[in-house]
């Protein structure tokens, strides 16, 4: 006797049809999914075709030289690229110590307490407030309540105020990634808990946390809002004081207290122009600020991908 | 006695080595500024808070805060002044809105795609370029809404205006796409494989699989990644800055241009706002708002995705 | 037989908790100075667990907690007492694990690690102590050439013979050996096991072993433990061809476990 009951030729054609069916359910959406990568993907391409296309005629040395103007065939970006490289570089002295600080805190000495998860659950909010906010706050503290002004260091204290979640998530993520192994032998040959930290745990996850700094700095180099709340002036037409000088000691700090205009804003202030030729030269300037936030990604993607390939041999 | 016996205080020697000590000191000192970096954060918050409490606190000593939610006019620095903060709002959640009906079916049909559809390999190539994506500055974005999307648009939608709040919605929508990308399919593949397994083993096709395995297993996850994309779209300021114009306007109609929070913050910000006076208390009124309304979205989002963690 | 040995150290009442789960019962035990004593048992006996507290490393992770003593000898310092500082204890009591885990540094500065720990810079003092404790771990012929290349290019069983080394280097009081050739094939395991045999002359060992051929082998006395508690304790030779108890006997002879 056989259990094998035999199909007829309906139910073979059903099941048939019915796998038919599938198969085309799959298909159809993997074109849906397609359709919406390519829409996005020429999306991005049209922006930046038409930023390029407008803007890089305009990109000339006279341009990276020259302080902004009235008339837009003289003006340029001067004051803004040197503008962005000094709030960038106090913005970096900043966030990296505060932000590895604390997502070292967090992911190795943090007791399971109530106030530990007030600081974690705090982390995850202030990345979700908006970058204006920031720009409020240091606009009613730093430059009001301390009389700071509208400077480079206000303007470099609030990008690293803003940039601090993304450093302290991408560090834990790179500490939770050391093996405990390593911990474990540190402190099996008599380290102490810095002494593991420093020379241990931090160097194993030195690249995790590098990616992190450049993209948080990359965040930074493009946040505009929160620089133009605290008032940071759109016409500056002079330099900081420069941060060397030939005379001992050399180096000279009062450039941090000097008013400035950075690549974003000045960006900004020539779209909001109605003159034509303004918006050439916003696009050229969206071009620069385009081209260094991509290149940090992509140092920030190659160390990563590294990383990857690193961790898998 | 053998070299390696114990001298009766070497623990003691040990204890009292200055070497020692000093690494130990150290130790204790770098916890403690350890602890300071960490508790930090919760000062900024709690100085946001303060800032924005207390300067409120002056505008509405003036501005009764009836007339602020229910006034329809926004017009502090006219002679006649008005604070009815509802222009501002409709506007920012018309803007916001485009941006999830755009972000929405695009973000869930992506993240399906990533996390179901794609290889491993295509999957790899593809996240960096949305991160790419998610590292174009703003006012970028805001170059592109204004210059080239806006005319382009004004050619198929009669009546759509310079500054709208259809355009910018659109763009908003396409930018915060790869942060709802990143955290719904993260949630996705959190997705135990042996309930993907469960569902082809019952004979489902992918697509099915996806309907009826993923989407509810990740649902949490998936709703907590629109609300913080949402919460974005609602602090997101220089691309409604730049192409939705910043006039404060009450309107049901999003080809119209109209001032979102934000952009009101950032064009008070630009002119000259003499510190102390009512109108410099305006933007931290508004900023309030915005604070509490991208708070309360991110304290969901945050609770729904922890519960969707310990969930797997 | 060699002379019976002086205590090194007395385990006197050990109980120790992870959380509300106890995982050693009541352990009394001394181990002999410049002897090898092994610790067998099933996997989830404690065996490790015994070992790991001889120097705190428990200590890292939260919710443990210790009773009773081991006190170390000769002056009696109960290494699991509060009072003690856990990182003091690893100073006098080095561990080896049982994956090979050296520092992704070069040989020479895993070796040092150590000595750094102590606060020892000299240079001399530093290549002395490094080349000693590589001799004793019968590594430095085959690594004094390269001693500043990574100890990650080295073998499996190489790179344990290093933490050997690494454990070696500041003279311990203890060494101690968690499962050390699990991870490693037999020849590197033959290697180890030599010398484990010609390390006694200077230091005492307590070892915790999966394999009962290899405690047999090495070790001069040896414990068996089971689901927490120490069923019996002895000299190696008497437990493994005459146990007091059945259980002993079941274990040994592959009846269960």
């Amino acid at each position: 006797m056989s259990i094998d009951v035999p199909m007829g030729t309906s139910e073979r054609a059903a099941s048939a049809a019915l796998v038919r069916k599938m198969r085309r359910q799959d298909v159809i959406f993997a074109v849906v999914g397609v359709i919406v990568l390519v829409l996005v993907m020429s999306l991005l391409m049209a922006l930046v075709i038409d930023l390029v296309h407008d803007g890089i005629g305009r990109i000339n040395y006279d341009f990276l030289t020259h302080f902004p103007s009235r008339r837009a065939a003289r003006a340029g970006v001067f004051s803004a690229w040197v503008g962005t490289t000094l709030v960038m570089f106090v913005t970096a002295f900043l966030a990296a110590p505060l932000g590895i600080g604390a997502g070292l805190y967090l992911e190795e000495y943090a007791p399971k307490n109530i106030f530990s998860d007030i600081i974690e659950i705090n982390v995850s909010n202030l990345a979700g407030v908006p970058s204006i906010i920031y720009g409020l706050l240091a606009l009613g503290i730093f430059v009001y309540m301390l009389g700071m002004g509208p400077t480079i260091l206000v303007g470099g204290m609030v990008l690293a105020l803003l940039i601090l979640p993304i450093v302290i998530v991408s560090t834990r993520e790179a500490i939770r990634a050391v093996p405990s192994g390593l911990r474990e032998s540190a402190y099996g040959v008599g380290c102490n808990k810095w002494q593991v930290m420093w020379n241990y745990v931090l160097p194993s996850a030195r690249p995790g946390i590098i990616t992190g700094v450049i993209v948080g700095l990359s965040r930074a180099i493009g946040e505009t809002a929160p620089i133009i709340t605290i008032g940071a002036l759109t016409f500056i037409a002079f330099l900081p004081e420069s941060p060397v000088q030939g005379t001992p000691p050399f180096v000279n700090f009062d450039w941090l207290q000097s008013p400035f205009t950075v690549m974003p804003i000045q960006m900004f202030n020539w779209i909001s122009r109605p003159q034509p030729a303004f918006h050439v030269n916003a696009a050229a300037t969206g071009v620069l600020l385009l081209a260094m936030t991509l290149a940090m990604n992509g140092v920030a993607i190659f160390i990563r991908y590294r990383l990857r390939r690193a961790l898998k041999t | 006695m053998a070299e390696t016996s114990i001298k009766a205080s070497e623990y003691e020697a040990l204890r009292n080595n200055p070497y020692l000590r000093r690494g130990r000191l150290l130790s204790v000192v770098m916890r403690g500024i350890l602890f300071a970096c960490a508790a930090l954060s919760v000062a900024i918050t709690a100085a946001i808070i303060w800032v924005l409490v207390s300067e409120s606190w002056i505008f509405f000593k003036q501005v009764p805060l009836l007339a602020f939610l229910t006034d329809t006019h926004w017009t502090p620095v006219f002679t006649d002044a008005h604070y009815g903060i509802l222009p501002l709002l409709t506007a920012t959640f018309w803007a916001a809105g485009i941006a999830m009906a755009v972000a929405t079916p695009l973000g869930l049909a992506l993240s399906i795609y990533l996390s179901e559809f794609a290889r491993p390999n295509l999957r790899e190539t593809l996240k960096p370029i949305l991160e790419m994506l998610a590292a174009v500055p703003t006012v970028v974005f805001g170059y592109f809404a204004l210059l080239f999307l806006t005319p382009l648009a004004r050619q198929f939608i009669p009546g759509l205006s310079g500054f709208n709040l259809l355009v910018p919605g659109f763009v908003m929508g396409i930018m915060i796409l790869p942060y709802i990308v990143s955290i719904s399919e993260d949630a996705m593949r959190a997705v135990p494989m042996s309930l993907r397994e469960g569902a082809f083993a019952l004979g489902m096709s992918r697509w099915r699989m996806s309907m009826t395995v993923i989407i509810p297993a990740a649902f949490s996850g998936v709703t907590a990644a629109f609300l913080l994309g949402f919460a974005r779209a609602v602090g997101e300021t220089m691309v409604v800055a730049i192409a939705a114009g910043q006039n404060p306007n009450l309107t049901a109609d999003p080809r119209e241009g109209a001032a979102t929070i934000t952009a009101y913050i950032v064009q008070m910000s630009l002119g000259d706002l003499p510190h102390g006076s009512l109108a410099y208390s305006t933007i931290f009124a508004a900023g309030l708002v915005l604070f509490l309304i991208t708070l309360a979205f991110n304290v969901i989002g945050f609770f729904l995705r922890k519960r969707f963690r310990e969930a797997y | 037989m060699r002379t019976p040995a002086t205590a090194r150290a007395q385990v006197k009442d050990l109980n120790f908790w992870y959380g509300k789960f106890q995982a050693l019962k009541n352990i009394n035990m001394d181990i002999a100075d410049r002897r090898v004593t092994a610790i067998i048992g099933a996997s989830g006996c404690g065996k490790s667990t015994l070992l790991r507290c001889f120097n705190r490393i428990h200590d890292l992770y939260p919710g443990v907690r210790y009773e009773g003593a081991i006190n170390l000898q000769p002056d009696g310092l109960n290494l699991v007492d509060k009072g003690v500082d856990p990182i003091l204890v690893r100073l006098l009591v080095s561990m080896v694990f049982q994956k090979p885990n050296p520092f992704p540094k070069s040989i020479f500065e895993n070796v040092a690690a150590g000595l750094h720990v102590r606060g020892i810079r000299n240079k001399t003092e530093l290549e002395g102590r490094v080349e000693k404790a590589l001799r004793q771990a019968a590594l430095w012929d085959e690594v004094k050439d390269r001693l500043d290349k990574s100890a990650m290019e080295l073998s499996g069983g190489q790179q344990q013979r290093l933490c050997i080394a690494r454990a070696l280097a500041p003279e311990p009081k203890l060494l101690l050996l968690d499962e050390p050739t699990s991870a490693l094939d037999p020849i590197a395991t033959a290697k180890i096991e030599e010398l484990i045999d010609t390390l006694v002359h200077d230091v005492t060992v307590l070892i915790v072993t999966h394999n009962m051929a290899q405690a047999a082998r090495i070790s001069h006395y040896t414990a068996f433990m089971h689901l927490g508690d120490l069923i019996e304790f002895g000299e190696t030779q008497q437990l493994f061809t005459n146990p007091r108890l059945g259980q002993t006997q079941d274990y040994i002879t592959g009846r269960f476990g």
